[in-house]
């Protein structure tokens, strides 16, 4: 069996596993780490968004063999790390919006929402009502107003 | 607005035999504490009949039993297991907030979990209708009003003051001197030693502090760490990833699999077997599964649908419409008839069910709205007793009616027992789609006469493809007994379910003369799976009903908002379509091919009002956004809703800007295509369901204060309104009535559909150079 080797959540990973697996599922069934959710396998509802050396992108559609060692996984599980707090500013604007409804989107709504908002600031803008529109992440029970709200309120904080 | 004054009714609870405080209440209580209107589903008297109080004292082994028990803890908590299920609607918030405004415990003190199937609970233990709140008032305040007595009698007794005179605050019991004891201490001091009946007064409504004050989610930071835990989240050991092969049409059946064995030697692959609605796999991983199913060689038997598609149901429904009296003489008509396409119930988590199947017994996780039907089934599928039939009760990623339906745990258990082994069972996302459950495609036809200023009479026909209430529904309403609404009838079946629930829920709240209306179904309720959205009848005989009001107010030259005004029924309607329209400025100027829409609806217990502004001007509309649906955009939705009491406003916020996003999606993008026995769709990126680039700018909830002192539902309550005001803003945005909705059914099919065999599509292997756009 192959073996696959990477960063995940800041600490190297090893994980025998077939080459054409999606990393959600190496993520999920093999190494126990649940934050990235299952909702469609298709690289449609997003519920997956994790980061790849600190870019948005969705493991459901990412076979393992093509993450390389030096590759670097966040996945909601490690976001806190990455600024070295308890919690990410974007989490705790959600706390503070109070955006979750059954929860099993905002996982992939919170990685997305910080990928956006680094990619706004490297460009050196605001993140802008078109910058919303464009999170393809669906939120069933229908949070989305919340999470602009929220995405505005971490960006300030970021 | 007035609250009504406090009464001191008193209540009757228990104390239970146990190491600390525990007490309890009836949970058939339910249907008589506290409310005074009726309730949309008709409670069963079943329980308190059939248990009292000396069962309770010589059944000391099971001394809850047909009860719910809040738990004093020696850490100074109080403990609830909720007999209803935790969908994002936000019951364990306001449950806890409950108990904590009884108690006079900080709200992050009360732990509040999901209860398992509890059999003994009859009917109780169904999510469904927004009945918890209304429904579960009571006995939990009496519980806990009763561990409260339990405490300050202790302290009184241990501090030698007398009770009248003790105060509590924040978990800690005061003496006048200053002396103080706090809960944990007296949970354990407290706790009795025999059980009995006790008399309790619930605090009046005037002392609330907890309940009326928004209060964020009790689980919001496991939600945003990803620490929540649903069912697939669970670790049972051997319950491996498990998935379905299915066919390709509605409901068909597996004939034969002609490579079993090379399926069952693919990678990772521990198991393949043939089961009643499909090919079951069992792996390593969910990856290879979907690998294993798409690799399946299966025939199948034909579906119950395999002739059928929107169009033949379309003509059968115009054919069964129920005949209209002739409008009265001279009368001026308002006629207009909508067809409502399929929606899909599916929630963002698929459904999702974990069983182990042993020889003498099964045990279950899963998330289930119904979870004692679902008990009766397993055991009936499987030959055993209920006892033997453990179900735990998992949070969900959404339910929205979906999770009414066992089909998920029964496949689970089938797979579990061939294989002899757990499994981990998910649908994929196509399966949720195309062998999921819809809300049935229905015609609802409006006449209304007028003349001079008044509405002389309103008809609505109502036709339907049969909706399953067999699940859950049938069950309170069948129990209703000797004066149930279904029993008084000679015809049993699902028939009598929907016309209990069509009038039982749909109302006219003008005052349009003579009112008559009426729902017929076509089929067997058993041809489509369908089941509710979130709502039941009134997601679309509202939103009928609200265009044609606009149709009169328009005939008759008054402003819509005006004319709501003038005809609803009462004052305390028209302030709640007062308090919406003064907060979003009703009747502002908009610029051309933009417009306000504003409709009203009453049901579970409340009333609600929505003004709803579209943008339906080409630059919007034409909108270009990859693989999606953009049209007209509603910018700004305001909603003013009277719970009667509101327990937790921020909660009931949340709940009305999820469903106005279902409202936005149901009128204007979200359907399902019925072609030739299978749907079309196959992923969220082809059933239209709102997306960001759909969402409004501005959402503002005005939450009434009190207007009774007892809460109404939440949960499905700003659907019909919702859509009634949208559809209302586009048709005076476009100057058009649309006559069917969504407004894009008939368009060109905007994507190309997934094949139908394999079953499911393979997962893209491009995902690093999309980069999660
Ligand atoms: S599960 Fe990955 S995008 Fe839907
Ligand atoms: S909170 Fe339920 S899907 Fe987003």
């Amino acid at each position: 069996m192959p073996r696959h080797t990477f960063k995940l959540n800041g600490k190297r990973v090893h994980v025998n596993v077939p080459n054409d697996v999606h990393l959600l599922w190496v993520l999920r069934d093999v190494l126990g780490v649940n934050g990235p959710k299952y909702g469609c396998g298709l690289d449609v509802c997003k519920a997956c968004t994790s980061h790849i050396n600190g870019k948005a992108f969705n493991p459901c559609c990412v076979p393992v063999s093509k993450i390389s060692a030096d590759d670097e996984i966040t996945t909601i599980e490690g976001l806190p790390d990455t600024v070295g707090k308890d919690l990410h500013p974007m989490q705790e604007a959600w706390l503070e919006m109070d955006v979750a409804q059954c929860g099993y989107c905002q996982p992939g709504q919170i990685m997305a929402a910080v990928a956006k908002v680094k990619e706004a600031k490297a460009a050196g803008r605001e993140i802008t009502d078109a910058d919303l529109d464009d999170i393809r992440n669906i939120c069933r029970c229908g949070t989305y107003h919340r999470i602009r709200e929220a995405i505005q309120a971490g960006a300030k904080a970021m | 607005m007035t609250v009504m004054e406090p009464t001191r009714r008193r209540f009757i609870a228990y104390l239970v035999a146990a190491p600390t405080v525990v007490a309890a209440a009836r949970w058939a209580d339910a249907s008589t504490g506290g409310g005074t209107a009726p309730s949309p589903i008709p409670s069963a008297p079943g329980a308190a009949d059939t248990y009292d109080l000396n069962d309770l004292l010589t059944d000391s082994a099971k001394p809850t039993a047909n009860m719910i028990t809040v738990t004093m803890n020696k850490d100074g908590t109080a403990s609830f297991a909720l007999p209803r299920v935790e969908s994002g609607q936000g019951i364990t918030t306001s449950t806890a907030m409950i108990i904590a405004e009884e108690l006079d415990l900080p709200v992050g003190k009360v732990r509040v979990t999901l209860a398992d199937a509890r059999p003994e609970l009859m009917m109780n233990q169904f999510t469904a209708g927004s009945n918890t709140t209304i429904s579960t008032y009571t006995p939990i305040r009496s519980a806990a009003a009763a561990a409260k007595q339990q405490m300050l009698l202790t302290a009184a007794d241990e501090l030698g003051v007398p009770v009248h005179r003790l105060t509590t605050h924040d978990g800690v019991v005061h003496a006048p001197d200053g002396r103080t004891m706090s809960y944990g201490v007296l949970a354990e001091k407290g706790a009795a030693t025999t059980s009995r009946e006790i008399d309790v007064t619930l605090k009046p409504v005037a002392q609330f502090k907890v309940v009326g004050q928004p209060h964020r989610r009790v689980d919001a930071l496991e939600a945003v760490t990803g620490r929540k835990k649903y069912t697939l989240d669970h670790d049972v050991p051997g319950a491996l990833p498990t998935m379905i092969c299915r066919p390709p049409t509605i409901q068909g059946t597996p004939k034969k699999v002609h490579n079993l064995a090379t399926v069952k030697g693919m990678p990772g692959i521990t198991d393949v077997a043939m089961i009643s609605n499909g090919v079951a796999v069992r792996g390593q991983t969910f990856g290879q599964c979907i690998e294993a199913v798409r690799a399946l060689k299966v025939t199948w038997n034909p579906g119950t649908v395999d002739k059928d598609s929107d169009q033949t149901f379309l003509a059968e429904l115009k054919a069964a419409e129920l005949p209209m009296a002739p409008p009265p003489p001279g009368a001026s008509v308002v006629d207009e008839a909508f067809t409502f396409y399929w929606k899909s119930n599916t929630a963002l988590e698929p459904q999702t069910a974990i069983a182990d199947v042993r020889k003498d017994g099964v045990t279950i996780w899963s998330s289930l709205q119904a979870p004692i039907f679902t008990q009766k089934q397993v055991a009936d599928l499987l030959g055993f007793s209920t006892d033997q039939v453990k179900v735990h009760v998992t949070n969900s990623g959404g339910a929205f009616g979906r999770r009414m339906f066992s089909d998920v745990v029964l496949e689970a258990c089938e797979a579990s027992k061939k294989f002899g082994k757990p499994v981990k069972l998910m649908w994929h996302r196509t399966d949720e789609f195309r062998a999921g459950r819809m809300h049935p495609m229905c015609i609802s036809h409006v006449r209304a006469s007028y003349s001079g200023g008044s509405v002389l009479n309103f008809e609505q026909r109502h036709t339907s493809v049969a909706t399953d209430w067999s699940m859950g529904f049938g069950e309170p309403i069948t129990a209703g007994g000797a004066s149930g609404p279904v029993a008084q009838s000679p015809i049993h079946g699902n028939y009598n379910y929907s016309q209990t629930v069509w009038n039982l829920t749909v109302n006219v709240p003008y005052n349009f003369g003579q009112v008559d209306h009426a729902i017929q179904e076509i089929r067997d309720y058993t041809v489509m799976k369908s089941g509710s959205v979130r709502n039941l009848y009134n997601a679309d005989a509202a939103v009928a009903r609200e265009l044609v009001v606009d149709q009169l107010a328009k005939a008759m030259k008054i402003d819509p908002y005006a004319f709501r005004d003038a005809f609803l029924k009462d004052d305390a309607s028209r302030s709640v379509l007062k308090a919406a329209a003064k907060a979003a400025k009703w009747g502002r100027s908009m610029r051309p091919g933009t417009a306000q829409g504003i409709a009203f609806h009453s049901e579970y217990h409340g009333r609600i009002a929505c003004v709803a502004e579209i943008d339906a001007r080409p630059s919007t509309i034409n909108r270009k956004k990859r693989q999606a649906v953009t049209g007209p955009r509603v910018t700004r939705i305001t909603i003013a809703v009277d719970v009667g009491l509101p327990i937790n406003p921020k909660g009931i916020q949340a709940q009305m800007m999820g469903g106005a996003m279902d409202a936005i999606g149901q009128i204007l993008t979200e359907s399902l295509h019925l072609k030739d026995g299978y749907f079309l769709e196959g992923s969220w990126d082809d059933y239209y369901y709102t997306r960001q680039w759909n969402a409004p700018f501005d959402v503002n909830v005005i939450v009434m204060p009190a207007t009774s002192e007892s809460p109404g539902g939440v949960g499905e309550f700003p659907i019909a309104v919702t859509k009634s005001a949208v559809a209302c803003a586009l048709t005076r945005a476009t100057d058009k009535l649309p006559s069917y909705f969504p407004i894009n059914h008939l368009d060109p099919l905007p994507f190309e559909p997934f094949p139908t065999e394999p079953s499911i599509p393979p997962s893209p292997n491009d995902g690093l150079h999309r980069k999660g756009e």
